[in-house]
């Protein structure tokens, strides 16, 4: 059997296929293959759709369709009134999925998820080192500075233990990398000699158990029988890989599938017109900026950065490269998250003022660059675009503008240098719903030389978004961020540019699917009408 | 003979050496870090991306980290991808089938229609046949193969409806692979209409694939006829009195087909490069997607072994053709 094709159950139950026509299957056309099937391992969305997301749970999940936290393998928790301790009540009763290759002796308890974590973050666990040991993610949200040790107190109650205290980290055990494998079936290969089956060859306690899959062509899943919140109500889910977003289409109305994500923008009118197609259509969770370099003069004085903004014409932005598609930027959050401050007065297009005001600040035949990523992104789908529209703009109020581009690695790695000459053009999806992972790591002064492309550290901001970071009342977090996000806008380290939309068209016999707000595909609660 | 087969063989290990040496580079010479790459927006911290720089042995000499692969690959270790962790041959072996089949038929299609093509468009040397054939022959050629196919999935799966969209067999049906070949597997389950399917799947790819190389064994094989049916003993053949067929079927045509073998063999190399698209387009579960996979994410490993494991086919073949033609053509075995 090759790692490739892996076949879980006896093709004689897969025949179920072929032959039970009275079968709910929902295909799905998705974009790419998954890198594999252990989401902590990875780091790209498309990996997520196809395990965290069908096959596993986390101790609290994302509600359908929201950023709401509801629990998951976890019924209940609590949090020490130092912040440092989070209890976990675990749900009882749930089972694992039950492969060709595993068969589990008992139900889901607090060894799965002291071995999960323990896995990523214990340099000396058995399993850290297994397919390749690097968990971008558990890393990226700083857990090995942030987790001090995840320890089982009884069968049903697990105590996570941090060195500080952290408010989002509640919404952080709702990310992917967090889900909940089984420590049985990973004692059982160790025994083996084939760990990396575990990561290969899933076995989890989501509502979908993976029944075959083959690399770029097909992954099949059967729906989990003894799901702790019901079996789904599809019998077969389906994922047929295909890459091209036109060829997705043409399936999608041959009837070949029934979902596909990612549409062409010079598509979606077309869709919408089509009668057996339903566009579905949510804001995503992202922010598309241009990031000034604030330790460059003259760029470090807001009213520079402030006269540059109000040059740019957004609308023709939204128009021109979004089609339509996406929504005029004021804050750097997106609408759909929780503290969201609605008073901010966006910079006004107004290249007149704008002249003036750089003249006020003794700013004169300015010249600079403007960075263009060379890849679409859900939150800027054509950069070289944009930053022609924005080049045009600057000309008006007489500055001069150089577009520059590298390939993408390189894009992201030289747009972090301090010294960098000129703005860039990025963007960025949320992972979690929590504003600091927007406010901390976009604009925060750890981020100086890294993720926080503007090079800003401005004090008064800082300090309001470190103390929502150790804060655990909601209502005090989103009154701190809210006043960061003015401060934001005084300061203008970013011109904001656009929330994109997200369209999902489906066929109309599919019902109750919801667009996830974190840009993942999620089946699990959708139906086939008959 | 033997001698013949043996220099053709001496000359394969040094094109192996190069190829070795110049995909190491050019991997490395694009612009790129694989690991920013996988970072993504995130981003890593510079002692992390140090530490993952060293576990892949990216920190090493260029010179350790050559003298590594080919360490590797003499004892036939290609290395780990670095985007699924899954050693590089496994997976080429897995995608590899399909890629074959896929050109299998191609190469077959366009041979049947290019030699026929190209004999007739000779033979008729200025007829409406010529122009039209040859006119079609150039346009398929300068065709972009993205819209091509685009073009032929609309009309065919899209309005018309005869030839599924993509993929390489309907999803009803499901069997554990045997052989990696979608049309020999099909007819091994026995499940009914799965052969068909498979067929049916194959249809545009394989039309779609097949475009260019056809065009240019149709225009080969014509400007070979037409020197053939130029010469000497076509004309005494003629004067002979052989009747038609015989004089274009057996003295030209055999004469002719020596340059077409030698473009046959080289359009092996163009369709394996066909097929990065090709496969992207119809969801093909091939090399030529997870080789573009590979490029775009700066997948050493992948990159390297992927390209040299096309290469060692396309050597082989190549070696195959030239001991083909010494074997046609006695002139060039006992010239060497």
């Amino acid at each position: 059997m090759k790692n490739q094709s892996i076949t879980l159950l006896a093709a004689a139950t897969a025949m179920t296929f072929a032959v039970n026509a009275q079968a709910k299957t929902l295909v799905y056309c998705s974009e790419g293959s998954p890198e594999g099937f252990n989401p902590s391992l990875y780091t790209a969305g498309t990996t997520f759709d196809a395990s965290s997301k069908a096959v596993y749970n986390r101790l609290v999940e994302f509600e359908r369709g929201s950023t709401t936290i509801v629990p998951g393998l976890a019924e209940s928790w609590s949090v020490s009134d130092d912040g440092l301790e989070y209890t976990f009540n675990l749900r009882q009763g749930v089972k694992f999925h039950t492969t060709a290759g595993f068969t589990p002796s008992r139900d889901f308890n607090a060894d799965d998820v002291v071995f999960s974590f323990k896995r990523q973050g214990d340099e000396n666990h058995p399993y850290h080192q297994v397919s390749g040991g690097s968990y971008e993610y558990f890393n990226g949200m700083s857990m090995p500075d942030l987790l001090k040790d995840v320890v089982k107190v009884d069968d049903y109650t697990v105590k996570f233990m941090l060195n500080r205290p952290e408010a989002p980290m509640i919404a952080n055990l709702g990310m992917d990398f967090a889900s909940i494998m089984s420590a049985e079936y990973a004692d059982k290969m160790m025994e083996a000699g084939t760990p990396e089956k575990v990561d290969l060859e899933p076995v989890g306690t989501g509502p979908f158990q993976l029944v075959a899959y083959q690399k770029d062509a097909v992954i099949r899943y059967k729906a989990h029988p003894d799901y702790w919140a019901g079996k789904a109500a599809i019998d077969d889910l389906v994922f047929a890989i295909t890459i091209d977003a036109s060829v997705r289409y043409q399936k999608l109305k041959a009837g070949e599938c029934h979902i596909m994500p990612y549409p062409n923008p010079a598509d979606i009118e077309t869709m919408k017109a089509d009668a057996d197609i339903k566009m579905l259509e949510q804001e995503g969770l992202n922010v598309g900026y241009l990031a000034y370099n604030t330790k460059m003069a003259p760029f470090d004085n807001p009213a520079v950065r402030k006269a540059l903004n109000m040059a740019i014409n957004k609308q023709a932005i939204i128009d021109g490269v979004f089609q339509g598609a996406g929504k005029a930027a004021k804050n750097p959050i997106p609408p759909t998250i929780w503290s969201y401050n609605d008073a901010t007065v966006d910079d006004p297009y107004d290249p007149e003022a704008a002249k003036a005001m750089l003249s006020e600040a003794g700013v004169s035949g300015l010249s600079t660059k403007i960075w263009a990523m060379p890849v679409q992104r859900p939150y800027n789908p054509n950069a070289r675009r944009m930053a022609e529209l924005i080049q045009a703009d600057w000309a008006a109020i007489g500055v001069e503008a150089e577009i520059v581009s590298y390939e993408w690695g390189e894009y992201l790695d030289r747009s972090k240098a301090e010294d960098r000459d000129g703005a860039v053009l990025l963007g960025w999806t949320g992972d979690n719903g929590d504003p600091d992972n927007f406010l901390a790591v976009l604009l925060g002064c750890d981020g100086v030389g890294g993720s926080n492309r503007a090079q800003w550290c401005h004090q008064p901001f800082e300090d309001l978004i470190q103390k929502a970071k150790v804060t655990s009342d909601v209502a005090e977090r989103t009154a701190l961020y809210e006043e960061a996000q003015l401060i934001f806008k005084e300061q203008a380290p970013w011109a904001t540019i656009a929330h994109s939309v997200v369209y999902m068209p489906v066929r109309n016999e599919v019902q109750d699917y919801r667009i996830d707000p974190f840009g993942g595909h999620i089946f699990y609660g959708v139906d086939l009408a008959e | 003979m033997l001698r013949f087969v043996l220099h053709r063989l001496g000359l394969v290990i040094p094109t192996f050496v190069g190829i070795t040496l110049l995909t190491f580079a050019m991997i490395r010479l694009v612009p790129g870090d694989p690991i920013e790459l996988l970072a993504g927006e995130r981003g890593v911290s510079p002692e992390r991306h140090a530490e993952l720089r060293a576990q892949y042995g990216f920190d090493q000499p260029l010179l350790v980290q050559y003298w590594d692969y080919i360490s590797g690959v003499l004892t036939g270790d290609l290395g780990k991808s670095i985007v699924t962790k899954q050693p590089v041959l496994d997976e080429f072996f897995t995608l590899f089938p399909a890629t074959l089949e896929l050109s299998t038929c191609a190469i077959i299609l366009a041979v049947l229609i290019g030699v026929p093509v190209g004999i007739i468009a000779a033979v008729r040397r200025g007829s409406i046949f010529d122009h039209v054939s040859m006119g079609t022959a150039l346009t398929g050629f300068s065709m972009p193969i993205f819209w091509w196919a685009l073009l032929l999935i609309i009309l065919f799966s899209g309005i018309l409806g005869w030839t599924p969209v993509s993929g390489r067999i309907s999803l009803l049906y499901f069997f554990e692979p045997v052989t990696g070949f979608m049309l020999i597997d099909s007819l091994l389950s026995g499940q009914e209409g799965a052969f068909t399917s498979a067929l049916r799947h194959l249809i545009l790819p394989t039309v779609v694939l097949s475009t260019v190389p056809l065009a240019v064994i149709a225009r080969q094989t014509r400007s070979a006829m037409l020197e053939v049916l130029g010469e000497d003993y076509v004309r005494t053949a003629r004067a002979k009195g052989l009747p038609p067929r015989r004089v274009i079927g057996v003295h030209a045509l055999r004469n002719a087909l020596i340059p077409v073998i030698t473009v046959i063999g080289l359009q092996v190399g163009v369709l394996f490069s066909g097929t990065v698209l090709t496969e992207s387009i119809f969801s093909w579960p091939g090399i030529g997607k997870w080789l573009l996979d590979s490029i775009a994410r700066r997948d050493y490993p992948s990159v390297q072994g992927g390209i040299l494991l096309i290469a060692t086919t396309v050597i082989v073949i190549n070696l195959l053709v030239d001991l083909v033609y010494g074997l046609v053509n006695p002139r060039i075995r006992h010239h060497r």
